[in-house]
């Protein structure tokens, strides 16, 4: 289990990744926390030449705070989302979600911008940034791209980031006092990623996005049954749950077919209203 | 000062038998000192990379190495025929497993590759990365040929038979009946079913296996470190197989990180790393990495079980009755056979029972997925399910509470000797002491009340029992009159150094179970010197006595018995020179804590580094026909019983999310009886260590393979090893009933653990469930399987 060979560049400053970017093309990957592209290498399942080192870029660090939002950096770790008092307050659905991730060790080094980028259908954070409709900063040399969650994941693994472009920071809203959320997941061991997930926002009376995780081939927003929801709230429960399947379209896994998911994607909302809507 | 003679031995002064003392390696182990094979490293050494089979049974058409070859750091690129010139293969039989038959193994496949993961080439280079790089470059052509994958289907007439040679795809067949099982069943009131399975899984080491092969053409040696269980078996076979005389091999163990019996087998890959070392007269290094260990370390507990139960209404158990069929992979494992499993099986099924009838039928058959092997507590976790699993549910058929129909049945503590149904005699077991304690320890009288209580209010909590016998201390009937060379007797090489300290080399061997830190113990105590002053040497055919290594809860009751007797021989020997040069009686001399001492009152007379200056440098000085020996050897072999039983009972409290299938393990208690008890805390962890690997398979790890033969699950990103989060708190109790075929009277307890958790994980999952008349009996239960059983999925799709 050794990587096959690559080269490696530590780069200095964002216009350095976009030459590198340029020249290597394909052959090139970005490195941020390591957690997913460094196992992917040593099980020699992608074999990039070069890997372009980010994480000396300061452009790329830290959580601010604007008057409506939370601009998160790409190469904020997982470890300092869990404990940023920013994102307690004002992204909660984030907070809940974070010890879900992986394992302490993995968390000091994993990004939020690594696991988006990656978009593995069963992780956390996509499903989060679908639920909180997040906002995607992607730059190239020329340019920042402004891109909805909504339309950021195209598949497994797949995402709407172009060649010579890089995610550089995730933008949330704030929430609001009428805010509501709930996070959960049903993973067999702790850490593990999800057999699946489900991760919702409300962010004010009327609006409902239900983001699963873990059940197709990227977070998916339940939009039938939010809309039941809403209209019928805790009495829509039945028919929001009836409707899930056309929603989901689930795939099975080692750990759950389809039925299975299904009907624990069913469960999770029955879980998670009471959270969500303030009369159930 | 007293002088009524003490107890017993272990009631000395200075005596460590019964404490627990701090391991003395532990150190060196958690700061990461510890010497693993991986950390070896030799001048020229190289780095051998296999190329494995990707298809579970296909016909090697070609191997075109060219590309490989011109790689940077390729030494060379070897196929199995060019191997075979300097390896003979081995066929995994044993004399009295009678009808077992198996194929030639060779270290690299031939022709033919039997099961996914085979070798069929060796890629040796100067750094592991340099040898995987050129190993994706051996393109080998493939026929691929039909996979028997089910073992139910293997002996069917249109299945294809592995090896054409052995007629069929059986590999043995074992029938017991004793009693009148007829008349059992038709006089029973009731006879309940029930169809097992055990899920095939494997031991997970944190060490992978690992050798380090050096041989040395000058003088035609061959020393292997290697991370085995058993060196003077590895030393014989490599011996065998590569045609070197036995002692020109030397086995070397430093520090070994894990086993579980999957150390304790002979590996192609392992063998054929040493056979690349006489071939290229260079040291060739071979690491198992994660992936590869998934798909060649032993697989193990891969058995489907009918079992019947006879029973009166009151719960008196007349009969029980099992079919059992196992698949094993292509070949019997080497040198101890893949029968041994499904054998202990048949031997251990309604073990702890007093009913007079049993039936039992078992079938091995072959089947291209990797090999199973004895993995830790062989037989016994799929025994002791079935067993109690069968209980259970006469007992909830009954209406008995499952504690009751126990104690109604379990074998009487005052019966002893016993001989149980496959004909095994226990010498003294503790069911009854055991499964009372184990009551009180769990308070099952108050679980009971709060189950009640929980399940009017939707929660489904569950209990379960799972009492057990376990095979401990093997005398030569497990291997040795089969025909293996796998010594039943271990040794311990004792002395003592002119600074009084005691250096103890033994036979028997440390795989981070404490091993040495029990020999430690069980020496300072016999000698009578302080745990600081023992050193123990484990682990090097060229420095310890012949033994048989570390398997089948040995270590303690035959490597500890043995040090026993060196270290009271030793002692002997001392006080003779001491009461010489102290013109006393030996008989009123004693050792303590490092110093002779008279024995009556204790006053001190003579430090044994004083005693060493003088042997050692002085020795003018001792009278003339005086010749201290202060080496001393003692060997032990029990040849009481086939095997030396212990018993023991485990509890499982557990909630079962009805809606998502989830199990929670609240709280899990096991007693049980090894004896004599040297070390608490080592005993203690080893009951924790093996529930949990009990826990592992009862709900988490199976080597899923699909109907290609493929394992679509061998990461540890897929395959789950239990981990800490999900364990729950493990309570300890023990009952003492020390071996009367041994001084030291200790038992095994390396098993226990892992033979009773699967089967008090069932049964509580079973009870939490009773409510909803649902029962499961097919390992690992699973989030999944559960909501099947509950009806609230139906089939799994996709
Ligand atoms: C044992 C284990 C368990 C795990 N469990 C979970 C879990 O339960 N849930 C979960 O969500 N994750 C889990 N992870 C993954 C972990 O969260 C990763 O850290 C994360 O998915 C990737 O982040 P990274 O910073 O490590 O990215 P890297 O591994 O460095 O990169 C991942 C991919 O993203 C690309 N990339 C990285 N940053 C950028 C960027 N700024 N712009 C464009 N492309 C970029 C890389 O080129 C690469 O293709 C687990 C990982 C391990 C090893």
């Amino acid at each position: 289990m050794k990587a096959p060979p690559f080269g490696y560049v530590k780069a200095r400053e964002l216009g350095q990744v976009f030459d590198l970017l340029e020249q290597h093309g394909d052959e090139a990957k970005i490195l941020a926390g390591g957690q997913s592209l460094i196992p992917s290498l040593n099980l020699r399942l992608s074999r990039p030449t070069l890997l372009i080192d980010i994480n000396a870029i300061a452009d790329l660090q830290g959580i601010r705070e604007t008057a409506d939002t939370v601009v998160v950096g790409a190469l904020t770790t997982h470890v300092a989302l869990e404990k940023s008092p920013i994102i307690s307050r004002h992204v909660q659905l984030l907070a809940a979600a974070m010890p879900h991730i992986a394992h302490p060790a993995i968390r000091n080094r994993g990004t939020i911008g690594g696991s988006l980028a990656f978009a593995d259908p069963a992780a956390e954070l996509p499903a989060c940034a679908t639920a909180l409709d997040a906002t995607f900063i992607l730059r190239n040399r020329d340019q920042e791209r402004r891109v909805k969650a909504s339309e950021f994941f195209h598949g497994l693994f797949e995402t709407d980031l172009k060649p010579g472009e890089i995610l550089a920071a995730i933008e949330f809203p704030k929430a609001t006092t009428s805010h509501r959320f709930a996070f959960s997941e049903l993973a067999r061991r702790h850490g593990d990623y999800a057999m699946i997930g489900l991760a919702a926002a409300s962010p004010q009376l009327g609006m409902l996005r239900l983001a699963y995780f873990g059940v197709a081939d990227r977070p998916v927003s339940a939009e039938r049954a939010a809309t039941h929801l809403i209209r019928d709230g805790a009495a829509g429960v039945e028919a929001a749950c009836a409707s899930l399947a056309d929603d989901l379209e689930s795939s099975g896994d080692l750990n759950a077919g389809p039925q299975t998911k299904l009907h624990l994607a069913a469960v999770l909302l029955r879980r998670a209203l009471p959270a969500l809507l303030p009369s159930a | 000062m007293s002088s009524a003679p003490p107890v017993s031995f272990f009631d000395r002064p200075n005596s460590y038998i019964g404490r627990t003392v701090p391991r003395p390696n532990v150190k060196k182990l958690l700061q990461g000192r510890g010497t693993y094979v991986d950390d070896i490293t030799l001048p020229r050494m190289l780095h051998v990379v296999f190329v494995r089979s990707p298809h579970a049974h296909a016909k090697i058409v070609s191997i075109d190495r060219a590309a490989a070859q011109e790689m940077p750091g390729v030494i060379a690129v070897v196929t199995g025929p060019e191997l075979a010139k300097v390896i003979t293969p081995w066929v995994g039989v044993l004399t009295h497993m009678k009808g077992l038959k198996s194929a030639p193994q060779h270290a690299i496949a031939i022709d033919r590759a039997c099961w996914q993961g085979e070798a069929v080439a060796a890629v040796v280079a100067e750094t592991r990365a340099e040898a995987e790089d050129a190993a994706e470059m051996v393109v080998v052509e493939w026929e691929e040929l039909p996979a028997v994958v089910d073992m139910e289907a293997a002996l069917d007439a249109g299945t294809p038979v592995i090896h054409p040679d052995l007629g069929d795809n059986l590999a043995f067949r074992r029938e017991l009946v004793t009693g009148d099982v007829d008349g059992a069943f038709a006089a029973a009131d009731h006879v309940f079913e029930e169809i097992f399975h055990t899920g095939r899984h494997t031991g997970v080491c944190l060490e992978p296996r690992a050798v380090l092969a050096d041989y040395q053409p000058a003088e035609g040696k061959l020393v292997a470190y290697q991370a085995t269980q058993a060196p003077h078996m590895i030393q014989n076979l490599l011996a065998k197989h590569l045609n070197l005389t036995e002692s020109d091999v030397r086995v070397v163990c430093k520090d070994v990180g894990g086993s579980f019996g999957i150390k304790v087998h002979i590996y192609p890959d392992e063998m054929a790393t040493a056979a690349l070392s006489v071939l290229l007269k260079r040291p060739v290094k071979f690491i198992a990495d994660r992936l590869e260990s998934f798909v060649t370390d032993i697989h193990a507990r891969d058995h489907r079980i009918k079992g019947r139960i006879a029973v009166k209404n009151d719960g008196e158990i007349l009969a029980f009755e099992i079919d059992d069929r196992t698949g094993i992979g292509p070949y019997s494992v080497y040198p101890r056979t893949s029968a041994v499993e499904a054998n202990q099986v048949v031997n251990l099924v309604g073990g702890p029972y007093k009913h007079k009838a049993y039936r039992a039928a078992t079938e091995v058959v072959f089947q291209n997925k990797n090999v199973t092997c004895q993995y830790r507590a062989v037989g016994h976790p799929i025994a002791c399910a079935v067993t109690e699993g069968l209980v259970d549910l006469a007992a909830r058929k009954l209406g008995i509470d499952p504690a009751e129909i126990r104690r109604r049945n379990l074998i009487p503590d005052d019966a002893y000797p016993y001989t149980g149904l496959a004909g095994l005699p226990y010498e003294s077991l503790s069911h009854h002491a055991s499964l009372e304690k184990l009551l009180k320890l769990m308070d099952y009288d108050g679980l009971r009340t709060e189950q009640a209580e929980l399940r009017k209010r939707g929660i489904y909590r569950g209990i379960g029992l799972a009492s057990f016998i376990e095979v401990t201390n093997p005398s030569a009937a497990f291997y040795g009159v089969g025909g293996a060379r796998i010594s039943s007797q271990d040794g311990c090489t004792i002395r003592l150094d002119p600074t009084g300290t005691i250096i103890c080399a033994t036979g028997v061997t440390e795989q981070g179970q404490g091993t040495e830190a029990m020999i430690a113990q069980i020496a300072a105590t016999a000698v009578g010197v302080t745990m600081e002053r023992v050193r123990v040497i484990t682990g090097d055919t060229d420095a310890t006595p012949y033994g048989g290594g570390t398997w089948a809860s040995r270590g303690a009751g035959i490597g500890g018995e043995a040090a026993l007797q060196a270290g009271k021989a030793l002692r002997q020997n001392i006080l003779t020179v001491a009461a010489a040069m102290l013109q006393a009686a030996p008989e009123s001399l004693d050792i303590r804590n490092g110093t002779v001492v008279d024995t009556d009152t204790g006053v001190e007379r003579l430090p044994l580094e004083e005693i060493g200056r003088v042997v050692y440098f002085r020795p003018d000085a001792l009278p003339k026909g005086l010749q201290p020996e202060f080496v001393v050897t003692r060997h032990y072999v029990q040849k009481d019983y086939p095997f030396v039983f212990t018993n023991g009972i485990q509890g499982s409290y557990l909630e079962v999310d009805t809606e998502t299938g989830f199990v929670t393990l609240l709280k899990h208690w096991c007693v049980e009886d090894c004896g004599t008890i040297i070390n608490p805390q080592l005993v203690d962890e080893q009951i924790r260590g093996g529930v949990v690997q009990g826990l592992g398979g009862a709900l988490y790890e199976q080597c899923i393979y699909d109907d290609r033969g493929q394992l679509v699950n061998g990461s540890m990103i897929d395959y789950l090893v239990p981990m800490a989060g999900e364990m729950p708190d493990i309570v300890v109790g023990h009952v003492v009933s020390p071996t009367a075929s041994s001084e030291l009277g200790a038992k095994g307890a390396g098993e226990a653990g892992t033979a009773g958790a699967p089967g008090a994980v069932m049964n509580a999952i079973n009870d939490a469930l009773q409510p909803l008349n649902v029962s499961l009996a097919a390992q690992p239960f699973t989030p999944e399987s559960i909501l099947m059983a509950l009806g609230r999925v139906s089939a799994k799709v996709g």
